[in-house]
């Protein structure tokens, strides 16, 4: 895990499930092959209502026309991001489209399980509600041991939940990492 | 201790555990199929090495049901990427496409062939894996680097969950199913009001409920955000297992210590039909609020709503007349299919034994003027294009299924409604909202 992750904000709303995130039509392409692993990168939050994409104003694409990631490195959004299906392909799609950190009010489970075990983006939650103070292309500073993320338009700096025993897995990389780490697989 | 923490603590080899302990347990089984199989192969071979084996084979159930009927070639490959795998391991419990092995709908077929046991921990690449709680056992959803790590370890680390409890009292009325039970459950907590928590359902409206009317209550727990859904196993549960399987299991008792973070309790009989408006499952009004509203379409599937009974329920409504939009039926599973083409209605209704008049609940959804479908997902989750009853454009669709998210049965413009079969049935012969009291004698 990095110990800051810098760039622009991309804002979305409550429960963005699944389905918006990574389309399930696309769901088909190998995670493995470059050629097909960049699709999940192109169409990330393609699925997301044009009014609701890029808040406060929406109608910005998350990835513009033709390109495979996308501008923002920080998605914030409001509570229950990542509802819906199991599909891991969601916060992996996230990662491939080029995000490195979530900030959300709050998470589906299995989106939140899946950020962490697999070491795809790092899942922060903040007690203050980000996505009614953050607009769609502002500048973020997240400052990892601190715990805390600076707005630079407002020059304000918000705190974020510890991560707490979830840290260990995403500092390790991944479950498998943590898991040989501690000794539970050879 | 809770349903699910007492299987929980017997798995991680614990006297008791606590909701918020994290803790390591073993996996009885692990079930996968065609969307995220593939992908978790890879990563089992990257971490455990290409020659790795499986922890145990028996344990693990691979069942392609997703994108089957269609001409996707990457979906195709996903296929033989499976098929490859199952060859290479040897694996007893693959149902492959194309075969008379083939099954269906996953959820369906765990229960189906027996590997739903009472007891156990049971987890699944997909979030509706929670069906299997009806069993009384501990099932959840997992993404592929989790299930790629039981598939070479057989653990898992979970957090046990605080559990919900809802009671639901008195006798279910005729034009009322479990799909209205869970629908409202959802809009009073919300579709996060379940987050990483077990919902238990409890009752005697509970267990007067077929298992198949069960699986759709814990199916939608994911819809409140639950971990897991489950229902102690009774006699119908042990019925039902021991009908298909001689696998062992354990059953385990509710405790009297058990301590509930949430308990609500219904009286079913006081209950109405409702649906969950577009686009949230929590979105949840009466039938009679919404009623009048024009649809397009109506989707009798998923298995969620494409369980045998869910067809029964829709045929009793739908014999002798003819639908006013494009109604989609898709079986969930190749037995629900061969079942529809068996079995006719009974006089008693929700029983789907004898023929009246001779047809078959296949013959009378074809009179009806409804178009069929093969065994499958179908258009549940929208899927390749050419996936039967997918939505292209702004369509109003009155469905059967779990989710209405933009874009979930294909387009973002299209707009689902969720209903009960019965409720569906309805509005399809109707061609706009139509509470099913109304056609229902
Ligand atoms: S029928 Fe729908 S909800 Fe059920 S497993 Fe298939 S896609 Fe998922």
């Amino acid at each position: 895990m990095k110990a800051q992750i810098s760039g622009r904000a991309y804002v979305l709303g409550d429960s963005v499930d699944t389905d918006q995130i990574i389309p399930a039509a696309h769901l088909v392409y190998s995670m493995t092959e470059p050629d097909e692993r960049r699709m999940y990168g192109r169409y990330a939050l393609s699925a997301v209502p044009d009014a609701e994409a890029g808040l406060p104003r929406g109608g910005i694409p998350f990835v513009r026309d033709g390109e495979y990631a996308s501008d923002y490195r920080i998605v914030v959004a409001g509570n229950n991001f990542g509802c819906g299906s199991s599909r891991e392909h969601a916060p992996f799609a996230l990662q491939v489209a080029g995000v490195e950190a979530v900030i959300a009010s709050s998470y589906a489970r299995i989106f939140y399980r899946n950020a962490v075990d697999g070491g795809f983006v790092v899942p922060f939650e903040c007690a203050r509600r980000l996505a009614d103070v953050v607009e769609t292309g502002d500048h973020l500073d997240i400052d990892v041991a601190a715990g805390t993320v600076h707005v630079r338009r407002l020059d304000e700096t918000f705190l974020l939940h510890p991560l707490g025993e979830v840290a260990a897995i995403l500092e390790a990389g991944n479950v498998f990492e943590y898991a040989r780490q501690s000794g539970m697989i050879g | 201790m809770t349903l699910t923490e007492t299987i929980l603590a017997a798995h991680a080899g614990r006297d008791r555990v606590s909701p918020g302990d994290n803790i390591w347990i073993d996996v009885d089984t692990l079930m996968t199929h065609d969307v995220c199989g593939p992908p978790t192969i890879e990563i089992f071979k990257r971490e455990f090495g290409e020659d790795a084996r499986v922890w145990d084979p028996d344990r693990l159930v691979i069942l392609p049901d997703h994108y089957i009927f269609t001409d996707d070639p990457h979906a195709q490959r996903n296929i033989e990427h499976l098929r490859a795998f199952a060859a290479e391991h040897s694996l007893a419990h693959y149902y492959d496409v194309g075969t008379s092995r083939y099954k269906g709908v996953c959820h369906v077929a765990l229960a189906e062939e027996g590997f739903n046991l009472p007891g156990t921990t049971l987890f699944g690449t997909d979030s509706h894996t929670c069906t299997s709680g009806a069993f009384g056992l501990f099932s959840t959803g997992v993404g592929n680097t989790d299930a790629a790590f039981i598939m070479g370890t057989g653990k898992i680390w979970v957090r046990v969950p605080e559990t919900m409890r809802f009671v639901f009292e008195g006798a279910l009325p005729p034009w009322l199913m479990a799909k209205d039970l869970i629908l409202t459950v959802i809009g009073d907590v919300g579709l996060d009001g379940g987050t990483y928590r077990a919902l238990e359902f409890d009752g005697e409206a509970v267990f007067d409920l077929s298992m198949e009317e069960r699986m759709t209550l814990t199916n939608m727990a994911i819809e409140a955000g639950g971990k897991n859904g489950i229902i102690a196993a009774d006699e119908k549960t042990e019925a039902f297992v021991r009908a298909r399987t001689d696998r062992a299991y354990t059953m385990v008792a509710p405790r009297a210590d058990a301590r509930f973070v949430y308990e609500k309790v219904y009286d079913v009989s006081q209950m109405e039909p409702v649906v969950a408006k577009p686009h949230r499952p929590d979105n949840r009004a009466k039938v009679s609020e919404v009623e009048g509203t024009p649809l397009d379409r109506a989707y009798i599937g998923s298995c969620t709503g494409g369980k045998f009974e869910d067809f029964v329920a829709a045929a009793r409504i739908l014999e002798g007349n003819r639908v006013q939009v494009d109604t989609y039926v898709v079986p969930a599973s190749t037995e629900v299919s061969r079942r529809l083409r068996e079995e006719g209605l009974h006089e008693e209704g929700l029983r789907g034994e004898g023929l009246s008049g001779g047809k078959t609940l296949w013959q009378i959804f074809l009179d009806a003027g409804c178009k069929m479908g093969h065994a499958s997902c179908g258009a549940c989750l929208g899927g390749p294009v050419d996936t039967f009853g997918r939505t292209h454009g702004t369509e109003v669709v009155i469905s059967t299924t779990n989710r209405n998210f933009p874009g979930r049965m294909g387009s973002k413009q299209s707009a689902v409604y969720l209903a009960s079969p019965l409720t569906v049935a309805a509005s399809a012969l109707a061609g706009v909202i139509t509470d099913p009291r109304e056609v229902l004698v």
